[in-house]
């Protein structure tokens, strides 16, 4: 009985984060569509139902009833496991999250390092798929993503040593817990390379606008899911925008204090709450699709050459520098 | 010299002063008017030089304009006219039959500029479509389905003739006479 009652909590719980994670990457998709069509001063969906609203949903229905089309080269098996290999670390890496004080799916003490392995995971997704599919294109592009997320797993994994250099904890609850006290006593201020390291990392790591070579559309036509039709497509799709949620999450909740309100002290205002979680994530997401607008590819070479001769070194040196910080007890982060 | 301009490229580079830069463009182009035009129901304006569907002309009492001179048909250069003509009771020469196929037409307007009674014309309407190749040649049994209106054809959604005939040309003319005389009049003093 009392497991019972554990595991409806535990279920119920998982639905509450993984219902409102759907409907914020169906969103995306329609705020992605309008803002850069806004910056490249059109004004983007604006058809179904008001204003274009109902755009996602019809976008969902669409690829739902779409026919799953498995080329007569590929492996079966490995062809469908790749888009569930993708999505599946992409919401299971939400469990850590924590979305206020004490709410979190499961208060992991080594919360930083289940997100390493799992936001590494989500490659395999990808790798898979392009082996998979038996297609030139989908193989190139399966080749480029392994090679770039290798490369900005590292800087990345280092940009997460000095979060936890910081906070002297792995867990994500206190590692918020240890921002307290207003905007400038977030770790983005002393962590600042980091910080900007890791959401470019994380913009290389989703795959998105300019690192998007894996998907590569105008190169290799779509990179690793040229194969993929109807749903299957549609969760490759889920996976990506599900992984720009969780680096936004991440980089809110390591860098940008989480829950916690920016102007501490302050009555009614200085009440931390989801609402500013939700609002640093959102300030994030609109960055991906900004950057998306804004730039064109990267080069391979250059993406391989940003990701190790530039941001390695930086991550490097900043380690050092935070370790000295630390060792003198600078300022109002490490009194 | 050669060391401030490299410490200037750092400095640049580190401060990733060139990819603000681009993005204080896109994020201007946010906030900047939009251009889009919402097409069935706003329309840009068109010229009254517009090159659209075509349409035969009438004189005011009514009587057709055209002479069947033939001169249309010797002028396209896509041979998109077909014209036969009879002699009518009256004995003046009209055409019994006039047919445009729109799948040959390039609208160059050389029609409309070889007619010495301005009786066939480029209009301005232009959007209709033809769904079916084999359906597309429009026969005299088809019109009465057309309906007497030839823009309730678009309305219905119904594709439209690839081949114009006559009785439709004439339909158009008379639907769009108004707009079709204020037009050339407006082009008049440059020709």
């Amino acid at each position: 009985m009392e497991t019972i009652l554990t595991l409806t909590l535990i279920l119920a719980k998982i639905v509450a984060i993984v219902a409102p994670l759907m409907l914020a990457v169906a969103y995306l998709t329609y705020a992605e569509r309008k803002i850069i069509g806004y910056m490249q001063v059109r004004i983007g969906p604006n058809r179904v139902g008001p204003k274009g609203w109902l755009q996602p949903i019809a976008d969902a229905v669409k690829l739902m009833v779409k026919e799953i089309i498995i080329p007569s080269g590929a492996n079966r098996f490995l062809f469908i496991l790749a888009p569930i290999l993708s999505i599946g670390p992409a919401l299971a890496a939400w469990a850590v999250i924590p979305f206020g004080k004490g709410m979190v799916l499961a208060n992991l003490d080594a919360g930083l390092l289940y997100l390493l392995a799992l936001t590494s995971l989500g490659v395999y997704g990808v790798i898979i798929s392009g082996w998979a599919s038996n297609s030139k294109y989908a193989f190139l592009g399966a080749m480029r993503s392994a090679a770039q997320i290798v490369s900005y797993e590292i800087a990345m994994g280092f940009a997460l040593v000095g979060v936890l250099m910081a906070a002297g904890s792995l867990n994500l609850q206190d590692i918020v817990l240890k921002q307290q006290g207003g905007l400038l006593h977030w770790f983005w201020l002393p962590l600042l390379p980091l910080f900007v390291v890791y959401f470019i990392a994380g913009v290389a790591e989703t795959n998105r606008a300019p690192f998007d070579v894996a998907e590569g559309e105008s190169e290799i036509v779509a990179g690793f899911h040229v194969e993929y039709s109807g749903m299957t497509f549609a969760v490759f799709f889920l996976a990506e925008y599900a992984n720009m949620v969780l680096i936004s999450a991440l980089a809110s909740t390591l860098f940008l204090g989480g829950w916690l309100s920016p102007f501490e002290g302050i009555p009614v205002l200085g009440e931390p709450g989801l609402i500013w979680f939700v609002l640093k994530m959102a300030i994030f997401l609109f960055l991906f699709l900004w950057f998306r607008a804004t730039f064109p590819r990267y080069r391979y070479d250059q993406i391989m050459r940003l990701g190790w001769k530039v941001f390695i070194p930086v991550t490097l040196v900043w380690i050092g520098v935070l370790g000295l910080a630390i060792l003198f007890r600078v300022g109002p982060w490490f009194a | 010299m050669k060391a401030i301009r490299s410490l200037q490229h750092y400095v640049k580079s580190f401060t990733l002063w060139e990819l603000l830069l681009g993005l204080r463009v896109t994020g201007r182009y946010l906030f900047a008017k939009k251009f889009t035009v919402q097409y069935p129901e706003e329309r840009v304006p068109k010229s009254p030089r517009f090159r659209g569907l075509h349409a035969l002309r009438r004189y005011p009492n009514g009587e057709e304009r055209c002479i069947a001179c033939k001169l249309c048909e010797a002028v396209c250069p896509a041979l998109a006219i077909t014209i036969e003509s009879e002699e009518r009771e009256d004995g003046s020469r009209r055409t019994t039959r006039y047919d445009i196929d729109l799948f040959k037409c390039i609208y160059c307007g050389f029609c409309e500029e070889a007619c010495p009674v301005d009786s066939i014309v480029l209009t301005r309407f232009n959007d209709y479509h033809m769904a079916n190749r084999s359906e597309s040649v429009m026969t005299r049994e088809m019109l009465p389905a057309m309906g007497d209106d030839p823009v309730d054809a678009l309305k219905d959604s119904r594709p439209w003739p690839s081949i114009m005939n006559k009785e439709m040309l004439l339909a158009m003319g008379e639907r769009f006479e108004a707009e079709i005389a204020a037009d050339r009049a407006a082009d008049a003093p440059y020709r």
